[in-house]
């Protein structure tokens, strides 16, 4: 990559680095702020001038490093001279606009968030023009809806502007949707995602038989973004923006982008009759429609937004037919365009923000008052009028030029015909603009009295407006560009002159004819303003709104019948569905003969089976009775912890018969709050429907165990079982896999119980400062309360106990590599045991003696676990990587220590954390719901029943 | 031995889906402590059944061993289940106390509420 190259990445970047700081900058005042602004842009447009000699010399700059390439998406950039003219346009309009926004925005509006986004925007729209990847310059151009609905939507106290920013992103939102669907028809015709190997690949576009779906689907996106009809009215609609929004992306930018990939992708999809049929047509109805409206427009930027969409319809049109010369046309309008149109906004946005007014009717006679504003305002409308030594005249002589040999449909007057009737409307158009705004008698009646702005203000357009003249004047200062740019459109070598006088031939006929013509609609404006409002005519916005509401209407009705709020219906779908699934992959896959056989079973066993099935037979039908359910769930639980012993899995039974005390304890506490029975109000037909459905997952579930247990796999297993003493350092197998083999899993899973425990602690805060605090006060549970709380001999045995089940705790840690136990079984004993304290001494007595909060014991937990991990680094080994070695303490035989048992450490402290958070936010509602508590333990005192009690408070 | 785990878990999730599409939260609760018993074993059987062949290594290297792999996966899923149970409590808790009804299912007269309410479109 040359030097040039990494020019071209600065040159991306830029806009959004510096996107950064004016938000930031805004504090230094608004000055600071917009030189903040223009430093990038200015930057950005020095380093692109700096790779335009070269460009201009017809070479391509390139560059290009590798993003994603799986996907062929590569962060590759292109400057060609199409790009170059965009580039230039792009930024120079850009720091023009800077400069005007500084003074027209006013300072109650947050300038810093203005030039923020509209650096984002300049970013995404500079993206889309150098591009050398289609995907990229995708990511670019919806970057560009997104960015742009913050500009259209920035005055947001505004509904016209939030509804107008809605409009627009759904419209080029939708469109950039369909052109992501051809760009992906391109790449996989081509193969390739490059933009150099797409346009060299045309032929092989228009031959392939996915050419129209991706032509229609592209053009789409570059139609909705362009206005085009009928996706024109959001444009108008976008013009409740402030002016600089509309100048910039309305004249220059945003709406170019549309014209821009039609010209990029000329090469490829022009030439064909699909080509020319869509586009030009399209083209064509859009430019005479657009002006059609804009004459008849009384607010300034509505005739200006209409009158854009007919020009961007001309340069559609002219993109449309398909040749070079028209290529040419359309290159050197978009020039012309961009100067008229921009200065034109700005002209509006003046008029409107000195006299507070943007209504042509209430306006007339600003030629005394405001003199400058006249003059930029003269130029640039009679340029895009097309009047001779302007340079609207010289591109739109080119367009009619082209119109005036181009066949349509068989018949060389349809498109002659509607392109004067569209040239002849802009020039009546563009005369309103001066006439009925700057002529005529000054008025007493404007809502501000009107006079120049500051400097700053005309500045911008005076500017433009010079190089409208110097280009109509001498049209050959821009003949290079031109070429440059046109031959990049068509990928010939073309030598354009540009040129005032051609002689005369039919399109000095046909211009001649517009400007009389417009002169004469004008004087016949009023009546024939007059019949136009009578006449009805759709209006697209309620159309446009229609839609979205029967859209939005359509949706909310299909996810009220599916989502109905019921959740046990939710709950039957799923389950029903994944039975119908299970089984239909049952059906579907011939089973393999059983090889292995039954294990014996010894009548213990059988009994602790028929336990366990009639425990959970009974919790089904018990459940009504919530304790008793309870109970049960417990007789079931201890079944199962048995079950692991005897099926060699001593860890898992060391872990459920700790689990299911503290699940039971949490289930206990909870119901204290709850309903102590579950009334019976299931219908019968609703009983028997889920029995259906329950026994026909069980039977599933069942049969599926069943016959997986009577067959051999291949398992990865033996590899652990040989490894864990090795390359762990521990002996039990299950806790070497969870420490080290599966380390990261562990990690990962401590992480979810503590954030379970952070969850429930949060919501218990919810809990208490929502209204629920009020309705815990005034429940009573006296009923459930016994009146021996503390029993002596629990209070005792517990404290006799706790160091005891301390050094249990500490033992099963320690043993944890070798034997059964660990971090995770620990951490449970240790909880049951400070569990132990609060049930037997109270919640007060035992929370004034905690020391450590459990937060602390969380995240302390996750962090050893985490360094653990990461220590393996400082050795250059992978995260979560254990090492291990022997010591020798004397009183003690030899013994190993790993490091991963610092790790179970973490996991130790984070389920004893958690663990505890999770019942002590239980038990803390309690004592809010207005629980005496007592402070010291042995509370008893038969004589008199109440004191040793003392009110919480 | 096989078959009566099988049905064991069969009973277990026949229980638990039973109870999961009952009407208030705390059958629903215990319905899917039914359901994560079921699931575990279910889990632990995938490592197929083995009696007297702990995954502790022996010191006489003659010995054969059960499958670790699912009892560690088992081991981590009991007590990430308890967590998710302890959750579950505790949102059922906060909604009774909100609502003063610990029905799980919205009433359809109440859910029509907020219908009128539009975009500002």
């Amino acid at each position: 990559m040359s030097d040039s190259g990494h020019f071209l990445f600065l040159i991306a970047l830029l806009p959004f680095i510096g996107a950064l700081v004016p938000g930031l900058m805004i504090r230094a005042g608004r000055t600071a702020c917009a030189v903040f602004t223009a430093v990038p842009t200015a930057l950005a447009l020095i380093l692109l001038m700096t790779l335009a000699p070269s460009v201009m010399r017809g070479e391509v700059v390139q560059a290009q490093v590798e993003w994603l390439p799986q996907l062929g998406l590569s962060a590759s950039f292109f400057l060609d001279g199409l790009g170059l003219l965009f580039a230039t346009m792009i930024l120079g309009v850009g720091l023009l606009i800077t400069l005007y926004a500084r003074f027209y925005l006013s300072g109650d509006d947050p300038m810093g968030q203005f030039y923020t986004y509209l650096l984002l925007f300049q970013g995404a729209m500079l993206g889309i023009v150098i591009s050398g990847n289609i995907l990229l310059l995708l990511i670019f151009w919806e970057l560009t809806s997104l960015s742009s609905f913050l500009l259209i939507g920035y005055w947001k106290h505004l509904p016209e502007g939030r509804q107008g920013a809605r409009m627009a992103l759904a419209v080029t939102g939708a469109g950039g949707l369909a052109m992501i669907g051809g760009m992906l028809i391109l790449g996989d015709i081509v193969g390739s995602y490059e933009l150099v190997d797409i346009l060299a690949a045309g032929d092989q576009i228009k031959a392939s038989e996915w050419y129209l779906p991706a032509l229609i689907l592209i053009l789409l996106g570059a139609f909705t973004k362009s206005a085009q009809f009928p996706f024109h009215f959001w444009l108008p609609h976008a013009m409740a923006a402030p002016t600089p929004v509309s100048a910039y992306l309305h004249s220059a930018t945003m709406v170019k982008a549309g014209i821009f990939l039609m010209a990029r992708m000329w090469p490829v999809l022009s030439g064909t009759d699909a080509w020319f049929y869509i586009v030009a047509t399209t083209g064509l109805v859009t430019m005479v429609l657009g002006a059609v409206i804009a004459l008849f427009k009384d607010d300034l930027k509505a005739l200006l937004a209409f009158s854009t969409v007919s020009h961007l319809g001309l340069l559609t049109m002219l993109l449309g037919f398909g040749t070079q010369a028209a290529a040419v046309a359309a290159v050197f309008h978009i020039i012309n365009h961009l100067t008229f149109k921009a200065a034109l906004f700005m002209t509006a946005g003046i008029v409107d923000h000195e006299t507070h007014t943007r209504d042509i009717k209430r306006l007339g006679g600003l030629r005394h008052l405001m003199p400058v504003t006249f003059v930029v305002g003269t130029i640039t409308a009679l340029s895009m009028a097309g009047i001779p030594l302007f340079n609207g005249f010289l591109s739109k002589e080119m367009m009619l030029e082209e119109a005036s040999h181009t066949k349509w449909l068989g018949s060389y007057y349809v498109i002659p015909v509607f392109a004067t009737i569209g040239a002849l409307l802009s020039v009546a158009y563009s005369y309103r603009f001066i006439v009925h705004v700057f002529l005529g008698p000054v008025r007493d009646d404007y809502p501000h009295h009107p006079h120049d702005p500051p400097a700053g203000m005309w500045l911008a357009p005076a500017l433009l407006s010079v190089l409208v003249i110097v280009i109509g004047v001498m049209p050959f200062v821009a003949e290079a560009l031109v070429t440059v740019a046109a031959n990049a459109v068509t990928g010939a070598d073309l030598h354009p002159h540009l040129k005032i006088w051609h002689g005369v031939t039919p399109a000095l006929y046909m211009s001649v004819f517009a400007i009389i013509g417009g002169a004469v609609l004008l004087v016949l404006h009023a009546p024939m303003a007059r019949i136009w409002n009578a006449s009805p005519r759709p209006e697209a916005k309620v159309l446009f709104d229609w839609f979205v509401n029967s859209v939005a209407g359509a949706s909310r009705w299909i996810s009220e019948q599916s989502h109905n709020g019921a959740i046990s219906r939710y709950l039957a779908i799923f389950v029903v569905t994944s039975v119908v699934v299970g089984a239909s992959a049952f059906v579907g896959s011939g089973l393999s003969a059983p090889t292995r056989g039954l294990l014996s079973v010894p009548p213990v066993i059988a009994i602790g089976w028929f336990m366990l099935v009639v425990a959970t037979i009974s919790v089904v039908v018990m459940h009504h009775n919530r304790f008793r359910a309870l109970v049960l769930i417990g007789v079931i639980g201890l079944t199962i912890s048995a079950g692991f012993v005897y099926l060699s899995a001593p860890d898992l039974a060391l872990t459920q018969i700790s689990v299911e005390t503290v699940t039971i304890m949490l289930l206990l506490l909870a119901l204290h709050f709850l309903p102590k029975t579950t009334p019976k109000e299931s219908p019968m037909g609703l009983k028997i429907r889920d029995g259906v459905i329950a026994v026909l997952a069980g039977a599933g579930v069942g049969g599926l165990a069943y016959a997986f247990m009577l067959r051999d796999i291949d398992t990865i297993s033996d590899y652990h079982i040989a490894n864990s003493y090795e390359g762990g350092g521990g002996t039990n197998v299950v806790n070497v896999i969870l420490v080290d083999f599966r380390g990261y899993d562990t990690y990962g899973e401590i992480i979810v119980l503590g954030i379970a425990g952070l969850i429930i602690y949060a919501v218990m805060h919810a809990l208490l400062d929502g209204p629920a605090s009020r309705r815990l006060r005034n429940i009573d549970y006296s009923q459930d309360r016994s009146r021996d709380r503390h029993p002596l001999m629990m209070v005792v045995v517990t404290r006799v106990l706790m160091p005891l089940a301390a050094m249990v705790g500490l033992y099963i840690f320690l043993r944890g590599h070798n034997e059964p136990g660990g971090g995770f079984v620990a951490g449970l004993v240790i909880a049951i045991a400070l569990l132990m304290q609060y049930m037997a001494s109270g919640f007060a007595w035992t929370q004034a003696r905690q020391r450590i909060e459990y937060h602390f014991m969380i995240g302390t937990g996750v962090i050893i676990a985490g360094l653990t991990g990461a220590g393996a680094w400082l050795f250059g080994r992978p995260f979560l990587t254990s090492s291990y070695t022997y010591i020798h303490l004397p009183p003690i035989e030899e013994f190993e220590i790993a490091t991963a048992m610092l790790f179970d450490l973490g996991v130790f402290l984070t389920v004893l954390g958690a663990v505890m958070l999770m019942l002590y936010s239980l038990s803390r509602i309690a004592r809010y719901a207005g629980e005496t508590v007592n402070l010291e333990p042995m509370d008893y005192d038969p004589a008199k029943p109440a004191t040793g009690e003392k009110e919480d408070n | 031995m096989e078959l009566l785990v099988a049905s064991a878990i069969g009973t277990l999730t026949a229980g638990g889906v039973y109870l999961l599409l009952r009407l208030r939260t705390f059958p629903v609760i215990l319905g899917l402590a039914l359901l994560s018993y079921a699931v575990n074993v279910f889990l632990f059987a995938s490592g197929r059944l083995a009696i007297d062949m702990s995954p502790i290594l022996s010191k006489y290297g003659d010995a054969s061993y059960t499958d670790p792999l699912p009892q560690a996966l088992v081991l981590t899923a009991i007590v990430i289940s308890f967590g998710m149970t302890a959750v579950l409590v505790m949102i059922g808790l906060g909604a009774f106390l909100e609502a003063e009804s610990d029905r799980i299912d919205i009433d359809p007269s109440e859910d029509r509420e907020d219908k009128t309410k539009d975009g500002d479109a």
